[in-house]
């Protein structure tokens, strides 16, 4: 008896630190976007009040949203960035899948020495090529145009690697039996395959969306003049010239993490999901 | 007799066919593949023993890059602080996202609420989320400073951008930034724990911690190897973090905060030295290499025993 409540009360115990543990982590993640939320509606002289700290300040800044866009010329930003974005995610899908397809379900010749390439390229940081790359684009005059950014993103192994390792876990049954009633391999990817890969597509969009929308190195290197500039250059360029106008740097994070976020929320239910699916046993 | 030479022919026919329909699949992405990442990797190879400009005719110069690299102390200083940086965030994030994992995987209420707020730095931009670290930790201004002042009394507030405490703030700051992805790794793996393997230990008298140390780490051992091996090259590859908390106002790092991707930017893109910048790279590279050779090695040597 005594045992049984002593059990009783550890489990009460271990569920309040859990809880506690998970307030204090929530916390250390949360608060710096509050602050950036708070500090994007204040006046320089107030971002870093906090005795007493107010969230919502007394004369809530608005303008600082709207004078970020007059600042830095930021649709133009957010037009090329939202551009290589979407033409990035679509090509990145529909070019991985297909290659997984034939990768998981066709035997051909040269099928593993093809798989074998991806593979070993996989562990290869980018910034060991970086600089031929650059090298080479500049040769074929892609210097300061979107195209560069385009080419450079939209055909990864990972991508690859990915759709492949989830079009393994869809029974080859499937396929066959398509086959037999005479669909082509074409019309097998299409209306098979690609409805079932929901989970593995949406982790592919989250990944491939996010990478491209923060990227900062890959455009740093290409897009030189202000007109090619995507989101994060531009915001990171303000910060350069108006390193203490904290209200408006606030205001302009804030306005990048916005369609991040929405993608991210409309996803997240496939993207544990689809990170077990695509199985990243060792 | 003709008519099996017939079906051969036939056999050979389709067969052909269906290398061409998984070749046209392919394609689309392979030959991107091919032009913008397979040839500018061979490239890389043989720029290291070059000198170049990008414009005037290229030197072969053998290994006299790798030779002035070994006498260069920036580039030893960006070696030892990506080493440093690396020791640091490594173990961290991996402790910490296991941790959260364990935690975020019992049946807790707003379990799915808790999990997006730990994935969100991951996928928020690193501009805009530096930004706000670097007021959030400003030296005289910002708010950690102010609590550590007017709660602990503490006299000398620390710099945490200065060349003493930047590099722990890199650690800090991307164990914060990715141990929420690293979490999504691994409760992927917690999900192929099996619940059987618990409730026998529950029956042998297992407490917490032996469950822990008996069950869920062994079961977690594939996982733990791909995080490890993950979170390393991601380490050595850092650059914008570094870039962002440490460059002043011209986005310049100085010897103690200089990392190897910085230096072969620098070396390519301000100072266009190519041939000694791929140099700095095959460095980079022949490290990656390194730490995934070995760590497949003691997985393999684990597995056998």
């Amino acid at each position: 008896m005594a045992k049984k409540s002593s059990m009783h009360r550890n489990r009460v115990v271990g569920k309040v630190l859990i809880y506690a543990l998970l307030i204090l982590i929530t916390a250390v993640m949360v608060v710096p976007f509050l602050w950036m939320l708070s500090a994007s509606i204040k006046t320089n002289t107030e971002v870093f009040d906090i005795t007493p700290f107010q969230f919502i300040p007394d004369e809530p800044q608005w303008s600082n949203y709207q004078e970020i866009w007059t600042k830095i010329p930021l649709a133009r930003f957010i037009g090329n960035t939202v551009f290589l974005t979407i033409v990035v995610t679509t090509l990145q899908m529909l070019t991985s899948s297909f290659a997984a397809y034939a990768f998981a379900k066709l035997q051909f010749k040269h099928r593993n020495a093809l798989f074998l390439a991806y593979i070993a390229t996989i562990a290869m940081p980018w910034q060991v090529y970086m600089v031929p790359q650059f090298i080479m684009m500049r040769g074929m005059g892609l210097n300061d145009k979107l195209l560069a950014m385009i080419c450079l993103q939209a055909f990864s192994a990972f991508g690859v690697f990915l759709m492949k390792q989830f079009y393994e876990g869809i029974p080859d049954s499937l396929c066959e039996a398509a086959r037999i009633d005479g669909m082509s391999e074409y019309k097998i990817y299409s209306s098979i395959m690609l409805p079932l890969s929901k989970p593995a597509l949406s982790t592919l969009i989250i990944f491939t969306f996010v990478n491209t929308w923060n990227d900062y190195l890959g455009p740093l290197i290409y897009l030189k003049s202000e007109a090619k500039k995507t989101i994060q250059l531009g915001l990171k360029m303000f910060i350069g010239q108006y390193a203490a106008e904290y209200g408006l740097i606030m205001a302009g994070s804030i306005i990048t993490l916005i369609p991040v976020l929405i993608v991210f929320l409309a996803l997240q239910k496939y993207f544990v999901e689809g990170v077990a699916a695509t199985g990243i046993k060792g | 007799m003709d008519n099996s030479v017939e079906l051969k022919k036939g056999r050979k026919n389709r067969d052909k066919k269906r290398a061409l329909v998984a070749y046209s699949f392919i394609a689309p992405n392979f030959i991107g593949f091919a032009v913008f990442t397979l040839v500018p990797i061979v490239c890389a190879f043989a720029l290291g023993f070059l000198k170049w400009d990008g414009n005037n005719p290229i030197q072969f110069v053998g290994l006299e890059n790798f030779k002035e690299l070994s006498g260069d102390s920036m580039f030893w200083a960006s070696l030892k602080n990506t080493i440093i940086y690396c020791v640091g965030t490594v173990p961290l994030t991996m402790i910490a996202s296991l941790a959260l994992a364990i935690i975020l995987n019992q049946k807790i209420k707003a379990r799915g609420f808790f999990r997006t707020v730990a994935f969100f730095p991951y996928v928020a931009s690193l501009v805009a989320i530096t930004a706000v670290w670097a007021m959030i930790f400003h030296p005289s201004k910002g708010p950690i400073n102010a609590v550590l002042y007017y709660v602990f009394h503490m006299e000398e507030l620390p710099n945490w951008f200065g060349k003493d405490l930047i590099l722990l703030t890199l650690i800090l700051f991307s164990v914060w930034k990715y141990m929420g992805y690293y979490m999504v790794i691994y409760l992927a793996g917690l999900q192929g724990v099996s619940g059987e393997l618990y409730e026998a230990a529950s029956l042998d008298g297992a407490g917490t911690w032996q469950k822990f140390r008996y069950v869920t780490w062994p079961q977690l051992r594939p996982t733990t190897f791909f995080v490890v091996v993950m979170l390393t090259i991601n380490c050595f590859k850092v650059y914008d973090i570094a870039i962002m908390l440490a460059g002043g106002a011209d986005g310049r790092l100085g010897t103690s905060s200089t990392v190897l991707v910085y230096y072969i930017y620098q070396k390519a893109f301000v100072e266009w030295d190519l041939g000694y910048s791929s140099a700095i790279a095959m460095v980079l590279f022949v490290l990656v290499l390194i730490i995934t050779l070995i760590q497949f090695r003691g997985n393999a040597k684990y597995e056998n025993s």
